[in-house]
């Protein structure tokens, strides 16, 4: 197969390809290096090491020789810059990390690792996952290959412009508030967050604890399937981490989904949704009715307040967690300072960016004395009171359907100087963070201008196989997620 | 004006896990800098913190044995400020939700009991080290002591006098050590203690403004930081003045307490629940489990042996000052079948001195229990003399006798070999104290006359002539049986 015939492959077409042998691991990488080199200049990746991933290329190869390969051997992957690789940089998206090689891996890179998996670079993201629309990164804007003068969404925005513009077959990212989700929807691709706790977050770098979690951006469910089987499974390394059994997601996508009821809550199609997206959720709707699907009204008054809810909690948790980035032990540390205090402030203030500062500052002020019960302790209250309104929702339905997003991509710079404007995109996915519970983006058609419109999904706790399961059916029925960006193919 | 002290204090307890409490790295003390500081320890972007169950069993042991509350959900809590030997930015440790609270210990000071109340007992983590020494005007970071486990007990304001204070505070050293969560060595600081002092007019219900004392690491030291704190702020009240409240440090070459040097700042700690660690969830069975390794304590310990050895309250007291001491006296009677009091002598005297001699506890005893027991038989039966029983513990404390297989015959071994046995032959006794008595002359007239006393006279000579090795009781017996018969 010819490097033009393997990138427009899926992640489960290329891993029959070589188990069949009619490529090589080697082939794949080096078709997608070349793709990542002569750049696209979208400005995906932050870390690429073509020397690596070739060795792990031919080791993969060699794996199947053997006969000694799983599903994942030999493919290569993007992997989001805040999961930890040894001896490659972790820079977060921040100066403060721009020189941090990490001494381990995550669990997730190693898990990978043991599948035999190929890491082709790290993408570029928000600076510590916080943003959406990739514009926070210490290294630069991601453009959208849809439409170069768009964000690709974020805070994964390298991982899903990387997957949409076919520079890698597949890559992680992490969701804190819809960070998978958004950018997929934005780039036309699928992008799952599991159920908080099903995926390690050893050595992935904290941003807020509680609503950080691993997952996927593919360019369908049946490769969020093949990816999530490695990614799932119990971490004794992360106390957050569930010990129950990995569904077999594969096995379950072709499950029969009529007679299933979806959840539409009339919340998440109300004031700010813009109409074309609307529209293509609307359809995507009738689509599962024509698979027997039934649809029910549901109704979620307090995810209408998750956004603020989020914007107290994320940063309360990031303010502690980033506290360690002080200059004494690894990461940037300011040039020149007079005491240890000043050598703290100058650090911090030039090693991290605006929009770190400010949800240092918010993080700060709400746990500070006095502030805490007012904010932090009421976030928390409203945080429970969401996630039983999804469990008051799943008595009548099976899983919730609705927008990912408000809008469509929208232009570079718009919203940077809008904090609010910005935070809104994340209306629709925040409230999963917050419940903990499982969601999905996928493609569900363009709007007038071209760009993608994401679907969301959203299951119960650990009801990752049913969601992509559910979106492997439309999948099936579609090829929303079939299509690429000009000049990508 | 009659003035009243008020005392409370923090005591900071190195739980002795063999790992850290978040981390799988040694919490061993005293290894080279950054030598036992893993990826968690320095705080690496993406490492999260697994709790220590172990630590969490010691927690729960004190808990039992000062008849305190063990709270089955407990939560983990985040304590956050800047300080360069705290890697993440904020110390772990338990806040709203402590695993141990309301308990209390007995104390007794000059015969008055008293119930001493202690809050709660939190589980949390050490930070590293600064060293400020050595590196040219930069200052150095040890992160081993990071992720060590602490038990920090908050004791009630109940103590009215350092006296008080002290004794609390060596019977919880004695606690800790006795179940053997915590190794109690103050220089090292793995006991450490935080004094909280306030003076009121006596009568009066409402606490005074309280100073925090820190850095006190023996009870010598305790006592002076609190005595001289005491006096101190009575000397501010009573000109008039007002007591700050602020954190002072004990100088123990200049003894006395002054503030913490530079501009203390005003912490907001702002706690909150770590989102790493799920609460602490303890059941009946863990709790349950916990009670059954619980050791015999110290007071019922100490009576117990008061009883069944007959021995006096210091003997008892000194014979029990640690559960190794207690043991080691036990086994040592049990084996050698001998008077226990005479045990007790020979531990409390002898082997005590050659102990703090070297600084050695007794588990470190270069005598060991059989040993010991062994030469406590031949003590006993009238082998050996007093005289020559010290030769003989000299000898085995130095090693004679350490080439014998079975110990407990390490101290015959030694007495053979250097002929360290009494006379206890009677014909031979008797055929020195004849030559004795036949070289007295004049002395037996005036014993027969009626002046016993000469009698220590013969006893002397007897024993001169046997280089002290003839057997008291039997001289004696011969002597008075050949002046009398």
């Amino acid at each position: 197969m010819g490097p033009e015939a393997v990138i427009n492959k899926s992640l489960a077409e290329l891993s029959r390809a070589l188990q069949t042998e009619e490529t090589s691991s080697v082939d794949l990488t080096r078709a997608f290096l070349d793709r990542v080199d002569n750049g696209q200049g979208l400005n995906a990746f932050i870390t690429v090491d073509g020397d690596r991933a070739l060795e792990q290329a031919s080791a993969a190869d060699a794996r199947i020789a053997r006969g000694d390969a799983g599903p994942l051997t030999g493919i290569p992957l993007a992997h989001k810059d805040i999961f930890c690789t040894k001896g490659l940089l972790t820079t977060c998206g921040s100066k403060i990390l721009s020189n941090f090689i990490a001494p381990y891996n995550a669990t997730v890179i190693e898990r990978f690792n043991q599948a035999g998996a190929v890491i082709l670079g790290k993408t570029n993201m928000d600076e510590f996952a916080m943003g959406s629309s990739n514009e926070t990164s210490y290294f630069g804007a991601v453009e959208n290959p849809w439409d170069r003068a768009c964000v690709p969404g974020g805070s994964s925005g390298g991982s899903a412009a990387a997957v949409a513009a076919r520079l890698t077959p597949a890559a992680t990212g992490t969701d804190t508030g819809g960070s998978i989700r958004q950018p997929a929807a934005f780039c036309g691709i699928t992008g799952l967050k599991p159920s908080y706790g099903r995926v390690s977050r050893y050595g992935m770098v904290a941003f807020a604890s509680s609503l950080d979690q691993g997952g996927a951006l593919t360019h369908s469910a049946e490769d969020a399937a093949y990816l999530l089987s490695v990614m799932a499974g119990f971490d004794p390394r992360d106390s957050t981490s569930i010990d129950r059994p990995v569904d077999d997601y594969v096995g379950r996508l072709e499950q029969d989904i009529s007679g299933l009821t979806i959840g539409l809550p009339r919340q998440f199609f109300g004031e700010g949704l813009d109409p074309e997206v609307g529209q293509r959720v609307e359809a995507a709707i009738e689509e599962y009715k024509r698979l027997g699907v039934k649809a029910v009204d549901v109704d979620m008054p307090n995810c209408s307040l998750a956004v603020p809810c989020y914007y107290v909690l994320g940063p309360a948790e990031a303010s502690s967690n980033l506290a360690r980035y002080d200059g004494v032990r690894y990461g940037y540390r300011a040039p020149e300072y007079t005491d240890l205090i000043d050598m703290y402030k100058k650090t911090r203030s030039q090693g991290f960016g605006a929009e770190v500062k400010r949800r240092i500052l918010i993080g700060t002020y709400v746990l500070s004395a006095g502030y805490y019960d007012a904010y932090y302790l009421k976030a928390l209250k409203l945080r429970r009171l969401i996630a039983q309104e999804f469990q008051q929702a799943f008595q009548v339905c099976d899983l919730i359907v609705g927008p990912t997003t408000p809008t469509t991509a929208f232009k570079l710079g718009a919203k940077v100087d809008d904090p609010i404007a910005m935070y809104l995109n994340d209306i629709y996915t925040i409230p999963a963070n917050l419940s903990g519970l499982p969601g999905i983006s996928i493609p569900a058609g363009f709007d007038d201008a071209g760009h993608p419109i994401g679907l969301q999904l959203i299951g119960g706790y650990f009801a990752e196989a049913r969601l992509l399961n559910m979106a492997h059916h439309y999948q099936r029925v579609t090829d929303w997620h079939k299509q690429t960006p000009a000049g990508c193919a | 004006m009659k003035w009243e002290s008020v005392i409370g204090l923090e005591v900071h307890t190195q739980l002795l896990t063999a790992s850290k409490i978040f981390s799988g790295a040694s919490a061993m003390y005293g290894s080279e800098p950054n030598t036992q500081a893993c990826a968690v320890d320095i705080a690496l972007p993406g490492v999260l913190p697994v709790m220590n169950v172990e630590a969490a069993r010691m927690a729960v042991k004190l808990g039992l044995v000062i008849g305190a509350e063990i709270n089955r959900h407990s939560v983990f809590a985040r304590k956050n400020y800047f300080y360069p030997d705290l890697p993440k930015g904020y110390q772990i440790s338990q806040y709203e939700l402590p695993i141990v609270k309301n308990g209390y210990i007995d104390i007794e000071v000059n015969g008055t009991k008293k119930k001493i109340g202690i809050t709660r007992a939190h589980l949390e983590e050490d930070a590293g080290k600064s060293l400020h020494e050595d590196f040219h005007g930069l200052s150095g970071i040890d992160l081993n002591r990071a992720g060590t486990p602490l038990l920090e007990i908050v004791s009630e304001p109940d103590m009215r006098s350092a006296a008080e204070a002290v004794a609390y505070l060596k019977k919880l050293h004695e606690l800790v050590r006795y179940l053997e969560i915590c190794d109690g060595n103050m220089q090292e600081g793995s006991f450490r203690c935080d004094a909280n002092v306030s003076v009121r007019p006596k009568g009066q219900e409402t606490f005074g403004t309280r100073a925090e004392l820190k850095n006190i690491n023996s009870f010598k030291f305790i006592e002076k930081a609190i005595e001289f704190e005491i006096e101190r702020q009575i000397d501010v009240l009573e000109s008039g003045g007002e007591v700050v409240q602020e954190t002072r440090l004990y100088d123990p070459d200049k003894g006395e307490t002054r503030p913490l040097r530079g501009k203390e700042e005003a912490h907001d700690y702002r706690y909150f629940p770590d989102p790493d660690l799920p609460p602490l969830e303890l059941d009946e069975a863990f709790i349950e489990a916990v009670r059954q390794t619980l050791p015999e304590l110290p007071d019922a310990k100490r009576a117990r042996i008061k009883r069944d050895y007959k021995l006096s309250d210091y003997d008892a007291g000194v014979l029990t000052a640690t559960a190794k001491m207690a043991d080691y006296y036990e086994r040592a009677v049990k084996e050698s079948k001998s008077d226990p009091k005479l045990v007790a002598n020979w531990i409390i005297g002898d082997l005590s001195a050659y102990l703090n001699k070297e600084n050695l506890s007794i588990e470190h005893s270069a005598v060991s229990a059989t040993k010991f027991a062994g030469l406590m038989k031949n003590i006993d039966d009238g082998t050996l003399s007093v005289k020559t029983g010290k030769q003989a513990l000299e000898l085995l404390w130095k090693g004679e006798g350490a080439d014998v297989t079975d110990e407990s015959a390490a101290a015959e071994s030694v007495i053979v070999k250097f002929d360290l046995a009494q006379i206890g032959d009677t014909t031979k006794l008797e055929q020195v104290i004849d030559k004795v008595l036949a070289a007295s002359g004049a002395q037996v007239q005036q014993y027969r006359s009626g002046q016993e006393k000469v009698f220590g006279y013969f006893v002397g000579q007897v024993m001169k002539a046997t280089g002290g090795k003839a057997n008291p009781k039997q001289v004696n017996e011969i002597l008075k049986k050949k002046l009398n018969g």
